[in-house]
């Protein structure tokens, strides 16, 4: 077993504390930067738009995984980030100031939603957010002038400081930067008052306020934050796609992102990019399935949706944590060898909450 | 009448669809006391912290803190007075560790600004180190530090009683308002509570007001006792004066039966 001795404050404040988790970090990232070295093409941009889907779901994380409050509506800000980089980039903004006007926009109207659903709950919300993103599809459908409409909207090519990055592995580590930054501010976040703010709101409101919390302000600021890293994803998936069509920040995206991070295991920031690594692994493995199938199974139309319903609800059930949770498991396995057992796992419900105020 | 009130509730109401949850109640809490409500079930003790934590807006009547009018203030910012509580029901934050539900509990005393801390800067980890330290002392008080990085929702009841009772001290209340703090606790686990009530009120100088169904609870730490019934003042008095009580002993016996 590994015993975390600690013998300064500070070992709580750091930001990876184990030895072990430094090894593993350190391993993760030295594989991420020689990718280029090891892939083709076609697979490292795959990768890198994991990395883009790692930082939505960071986004969205925050906002349902962190502050429990529901979004049905994601892919709205994923699309206000990649147009309004998009429309920026065509304007001859640099790509930095157009990366930070649209996490600046996508913020405020993030913050704008989020006073409105400040004051909603569970299923309200749910429909709100939704109601929020049809909206701001048709805008994208509408306003021709500035977004192509249904005809579609060319993205600029990718310049980083006057230097054009065309190239598939330039664009990689341009998603690979922004992925470590978010990953690393976010984990910030919530070693730090504001990141624990949002998770007393998600736990209880009212010992939250209690405590001196402001409680719909949190909710404000979660839903700013929130949709702030999710338009910076936004922004990357659009020099990815190339080319932007309303319809690609409809609900079944929201879906995906809200997928995720079910999937992936809600509360943790690692939970997200296992749900990213999850969305983009199983597409290929469902490809691969139906070339295996018999043909009458495997060119059934649906079966993509089916099996991703499938594999969802089986995650809700059999392992409500997610991704993350069996990886926790997992590594407490090895840590322990051979003592593991499986009821460390078992939740003591030692005490049920009869009666609550309100 | 010549010594500083502390809390100074008056002709207090509130309805709850007809029912008169409380009914015209007031009360003076003094520096420095441990002053106690009792009352049967539902007579209406937590709807009384629920008033003055600002969770209820009441019908009628007044509550102040020294000369500030709390009803002027929305809930959260109640602790910014240097009230702070704990609930009946336990309300902690059960997936997250004791000591993230602690630092919670210095909320009160933190600066945050979500740009900074997201680039955590260096004044960011210099505040936590404070805040940090702060904390430490209340576990070493109410001996919770086997816990501490726990999960709340792995520890068994007594520990959660006292993590909440912890988290409300981190706030370095003046007053602090306990909703049963006793409440599913064993005798062994009572008499710790009793030993911190005591600790907390000559050490650290906190006022102390406490729903309590435990008599001899009260009667060990309270100074004072005031006595509901169906939202109603029945009395006001010393442990033993309330004990002696025939209204009271009526209230009690009329719930029984
Ligand atoms: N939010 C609410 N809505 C409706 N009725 C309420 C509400 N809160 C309290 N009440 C009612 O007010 C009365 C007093 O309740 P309260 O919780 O204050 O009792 P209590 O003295 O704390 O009792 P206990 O000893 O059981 O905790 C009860 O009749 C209760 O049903
Ligand atoms: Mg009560």
């Amino acid at each position: 077993m590994q015993y975390l001795f600690k013998t300064r404050y500070e070992d709580d404040v750091r930001f990876l504390a184990k030895s072990g988790e430094k090894i593993r970090v350190g391993l993760v990232v030295l594989f991420m930067l020689a990718a280029p070295l090891m892939l083709q093409d076609y697979y490292l941009a795959e990768l890198g738009l994991l990395l883009v889907y790692a930082i939505a779901g960071i986004g969205l994380m925050i906002l349902t995984g962190f502050t429990g409050q529901v979004s049905f509506g994601h892919a709205a800000f994923l699309g206000i980030g990649a147009y309004s980089h998009s429309i920026l980039m065509a304007r001859a903004v640099p790509f930095s100031l157009s990366i930070l006007i649209t996490i600046l926009i996508a913020g405020l109207v993030g913050m704008i939603i989020g006073r409105s659903a400040s004051k909603m709950h569970g299923f309200y919300l749910a429909i709100a957010t939704l109601a929020f993103a049809i909206l701001i599809e048709t805008v994208f459908g509408e306003w021709k002038s500035l977004t192509g409409g249904h005809a579609g909207l060319a993205v600029p090519a990718l310049k980083v400081f006057g230097v054009t990055l065309a190239k598939v592995w330039q664009q990689y580590y341009v998603d690979l930067v922004m992925a470590g930054i978010v990953i690393w501010g976010a984990s910030n976040l919530f070693r730090a008052p504001t990141g624990r703010a949002f998770i007393a709101v998600r736990d209880s409101e009212l010992s939250a306020r209690s405590l001196g919390v402001n409680v719909e302000w949190v909710k404000i600021q979660a839903f700013g934050v929130s949709a702030a890293i999710t338009a910076l994803a936004g922004a990357l998936l659009a020099h990815q796609l190339t080319f932007l069509a309303p319809d690609v920040f409809g609900v079944l995206e929201s879906l995906k992102l809200l997928l995720m991070i079910v999937v992936g295991g809600l509360g943790s920031i690692l939970g997200a990019v296992f749900g990213a690594i999850f969305v983009s692994v199983l597409p290929v493995a469902i490809s691969f399935l139906k070339d295996v199938l018999p043909p009458s199974i495997g060119q059934k139309a649906g079966l993509e949706p089916l099996l991703f319903g499938t594999i969802i609800v089986l995650f809700i059930v059999f392992e409500p944590l997610g991704i993350y949770g069996r990886w926790l498991k997992l590594r407490f396995f090895f840590e322990t060898f051979p003592y593991y057992r499986k009821a460390s796992f078992v939740r003591q419900k030692s005490y049920l909450k009869t009666e609550r105020m309100r | 009448m010549s010594t500083p009130q502390m809390l100074s509730v008056r002709n207090l109401s509130i309805e709850f669809g007809g029912v008169h949850a409380v009914d015209d109640v007031s009360f003076d809490v003094q520096p420095g006391e441990v002053f106690a409500i009792i009352g049967p079930n539902g007579a209406g003790k937590s709807t009384i912290f629920n008033l003055i934590s600002r969770f209820y807006e009441p019908t009628a009547g007044s509550i102040f803190y020294g000369e500030h009018d709390l009803l002027e203030l929305p809930a959260h910012r109640i602790v910014r007075m240097g009230i702070g509580r704990t609930f009946q029901n336990i309300e902690l934050f059960e997936q997250a560790t004791v000591l993230q539900n602690l630092l919670v509990g210095r909320h009160r005393h933190m600066r945050s600004n979500p740009f900074r801390e997201f680039l955590f800067l260096p004044g960011v980890k210099k505040d936590e180190l404070v805040h940090r330290r702060k904390v430490e002392d209340v576990i070493d008080l109410l001996e919770i530090a086997r816990y501490r990085d726990q999960r709340i929702s792995d520890l068994p009841y007594g520990a959660r009683k006292n993590v909440e009772l912890a988290r409300a001290l981190c706030a370095e209340p003046t007053l602090l308002l306990l909703d049963e703090p006793a409440s599913g606790l064993n005798t062994e686990e009572t008499d710790d509570v009793s030993f911190w009530l005591e600790d907390i009120k000559h050490d650290l100088g906190v006022t102390i007001v406490m729903v309590e169904h435990d008599m001899n609870l009260v009667a060990r730490v309270a100074d004072r006792v005031l006595a509901i019934n169906n939202g109603k003042v029945i009395a006001i008095g010393t442990p033993d004066e309330i004990r002696d009580n025939v209204e009271v002993q009526h209230a009690y016996l009329g719930a029984a039966a």
